[in-house]
């Protein structure tokens, strides 16, 4: 019998939780497919079949599957709603809709998997998940355990691996296949930057065009939401009155207040998309925080279809420019020039 | 203490009386303006929602009128709506006001803050829970009757003969609905505006074109957001109906009708989960306007709201399967009203050309 192929975006959750499903679906003895990394391909196909107001996560994730569904057998779309137990946090709505959104904008789609993720009610809430995904796919008994047992053993240490600074796809390489880590090329740095936003932002070089690579060649040393340690992240909680409704922006709030309060770094960028709605709240609270707590120099970077490297690196070496000039002189002298 | 509110159609009318009740000196902010919306948009984050930049400038002019408190509504998400209050203070406070926004969130969820927040009030206006309780109920007969008048309106103004008396009748109501206080003044008055606004001479033989308007509710129910769609439309002879009113805003949270379980039910083929605000509903009721035999159905929603994009991403669907047509538009701080109105008239003769070939 040949292997089931299931289909899986390269974008979105990917970035957070693939290791999980890629362990999980090849236990079970199938075969998890992932789309190319993105390229401008997925990206035309994906502004092409999505509703033009969407943001641009969203119009990459509609690519990523008109790019994957003619190779596979299943497309798997989880319907991410609450990964934790907190009442008023769930994902963005785009998420929430995101499999009905897919299914009535793309045609000739193959069998759709879209198991909702909630995780707030009940015991072991993720274990009743697997096993109706496993179900779906007539997988049943003691196997689907083991697989899913595994699956979670694979995810921690991916998180593990997250946490010491590894780029997401570095990270999911090491996890998933159990290759040694090997260590990266050290640069001189002289200056620590907070890069703060969502995952699938964060960590797919295509969209935010080779950030990082280019951070370290400049001699900075970047920080992310994930190397927060997790019971610091939460502990940022107390400065927001209410906590946002969203998971991915509580995390990036949360660990925005953490560079802020508790490991002071020389600055804060924020990477947003172009047309998300979360963000307009957050970038505002970053900023007014940022600049409410002893003037944390602060920059907004939007990514969207058209951005270009030369646009975001120079805003980045000026950002850093400001940065170096502002330690090479005591911030109260005034300006010799002006 | 001097108290403002948000301006949501015509309900600061009913709220400026409880806040006068509640023993405050109620502070209503001018019905939003241009200048209102350039307030909002200088000092609002650029891509929050219409919304939040009218009520953002509603409350930046409250606080130049002296408010010193301001009471909203909240809510718990994943709309962005129920978070205003909190980036709003924080705005307010970074211009150096020391204006306070009290958010009331749902009462099931946060009952002990709920009551908290409400006592407050009372107590800093020397009333009693008594009191507070007489108060309310004028209040809610209030909003009723104005919503009673505002969708009477809306039934008369396709018929009316000559074009635009609807709305100046509809004005005068308004400013007959502000006088009474007590319960039976409000309802004779409202008997009064009813009769005026059945007087309207009318010509019943015309067959209007038929059309629902769905979206975010807040649009839906701001004429000053939605550039007055639903009397650009009556005056045009159109028949609309629209989704949401006052009375839908202040019940959701307290219980769920039946209506609003049919209009879920109706979306399950193609949306399965909520998604906040009102995005399934948008869905389930562009179904049963099909359904009820309406010409077409117009979605008007804020530029980037997230629920709202996601239905206008499955309405394409749903108009092909069940043959209705369905215009989407999203409203920003460079809306004019000619590209609104040009837009509808186009839509207008669409829909025409439609029934009379149906017809021929």
């Amino acid at each position: 019998m040949t292997q089931l192929k299931i289909g899986f975006p390269r974008t979105l959750f990917y970035f957070l939780y693939y290791p999980f499903w890629y362990t999980f679906f090849h236990e079970l003895d199938c075969e998890l497919i992932t789309s190319q990394p993105t390229t401008q391909h997925s990206l035309n196909l994906g502004v092409a079949e999505t509703v033009n107001d969407a943001c641009l996560p969203i119009k990459l994730y509609h690519g990523h599957v008109a790019e994957l569904k003619d190779q596979v057998d299943i497309m798997f779309m989880p319907r991410m709603v609450k990964v934790r137990k907190m009442e008023t946090e769930v994902f963005c709505p785009k998420f929430l809709g995101l499999p009905d959104m897919v299914r009535n904008s793309i045609s000739g789609l193959p069998r759709i998997i879209d198991e909702k993720i909630d995780l707030s009610k009940g015991r072991k809430p993720l274990w009743h998940t697997c096993k109706k995904i496993a179900k779906k796919i007539d997988k049943s008994g003691v196997g689907v355990w083991l697989a899913y047992k595994k699956a979670q053993r694979c995810q921690d240490k991916f998180h593990k691996y997250l946490a010491l600074g590894m780029g997401a796809q570095e990270a999911i390489d090491v996890a998933v296949s159990g290759r040694n880590f090997q260590e990266p090329k050290k640069y001189e740095t002289d200056i620590n930057l907070a890069i703060l936003g969502y995952p699938y932002l964060i960590y797919d070089s295509f969209v935010n065009v080779g950030m990082f690579e280019r951070l370290s060649q400049m001699g900075i040393k970047p920080w992310t939401v994930e190397m927060v340690p997790s019971d610091r992240l939460e502990a940022q909680a107390k400065y927001l009155p209410k906590s946002l409704f969203w998971h991915f922006s509580n995390r990036t709030m949360r660990a925005t207040y953490y560079y802020l309060h508790e490991q002071r770094v020389d600055g804060i960028i924020h990477v947003t998309a172009f047309g998300c709605g979360p963000d307009a709240m957050v970038d505002k609270l970053m900023e007014l925080d940022a600049k409410n707590t002893g003037k944390m120099p602060f920059l907004t970077l939007s990514l969207d279809e058209q951005t270009g490297e030369a646009g975001i690196y120079t805003r980045i070496e000026a950002f850093v420019d400001m940065l170096r000039y502002r330690r090479g002189h005591h911030e109260n002298i005034i300006s010799h020039h002006g | 203490m001097k108290i403002s509110f948000p301006i949501m159609g015509n309900s600061y009318l009913a709220f400026k009386q409880l806040v006068k009740d509640l023993g405050h000196e109620p502070i209503v902010a001018p019905l939003p303006t241009a200048r209102t919306m350039s307030l909002g948009t200088m000092y609002s984050p650029e891509f929050a929602c219409i919304p939040f930049k009218i009520l953002l400038g509603t409350y930046l002019e409250a606080i130049e009128m002296g408010a010193e408190v301001i009471v909203s509504s909240g809510g718990h998400g994943p709309c962005r709506a129920g978070y205003y209050g909190i980036l709003q203070q924080k705005i307010i406070e970074d211009l150096g006001y020391d204006t306070k926004i009290i958010i009331f969130d749902s009462f099931a969820k946060t009952y002990k803050e709920f009551i908290s927040k409400l006592s407050w009030l009372i107590k800093t206006g020397n009333k009693s829970w008594w009191q507070l309780y007489q108060a309310f109920k004028p209040t809610w007969a209030k909003l009723k009757a104005l919503d009673e008048i505002e969708l009477l309106s809306h039934d008369i103004r396709p018929f009316e003969i000559n074009t635009g008396e609807t709305t100046r009748v509809y004005r005068k109501c308004l400013e007959l609905m502000d006088e009474p206080v007590t319960k039976p003044q409000i309802l004779e008055a409202k008997e009064v505006c009813l009769k005026l606004l059945k007087d309207i001479p009318q010509d019943q033989s015309r067959v209007p074109l038929k059309i629902g308007i769905i979206g975010e509710i807040y649009v839906l129910i701001e004429p000053f957001a939605n550039l007055d769609i639903q009397a650009t439309l009556g005056e045009m002879g159109v028949y609309t109906e629209r989704a949401m009113n006052l009375f839908h805003w202040l019940t959701e949270n307290t219980k769920v009708s039946h209506q609003e379980k049919k209009i879920i039910k109706a979306a399950q083929p193609y949306l399965r989960e909520k998604i906040g605000g009102h995005g399934i509903n948008s869905i389930g009721e562009t179904i049963i306007y099909a359904e009820r035999g309406f010409n077409g159905v117009i979605q008007i929603a804020p530029f980037s709201c997230i629920p709202e994009i996601v239905a206008k991403g499955i309405l394409p669907q749903v108009s092909q399967d069940h043959g209705i047509p369905v215009m989407t538009i999203f409203l920003d701080e460079m809306m004019g009203k000619a590209g609104m109105q040009t837009r509808l008239e186009a839509f207008v003769d669409l829909l025409q050309q439609k029934r009379d070939y149906k017809l021929a």
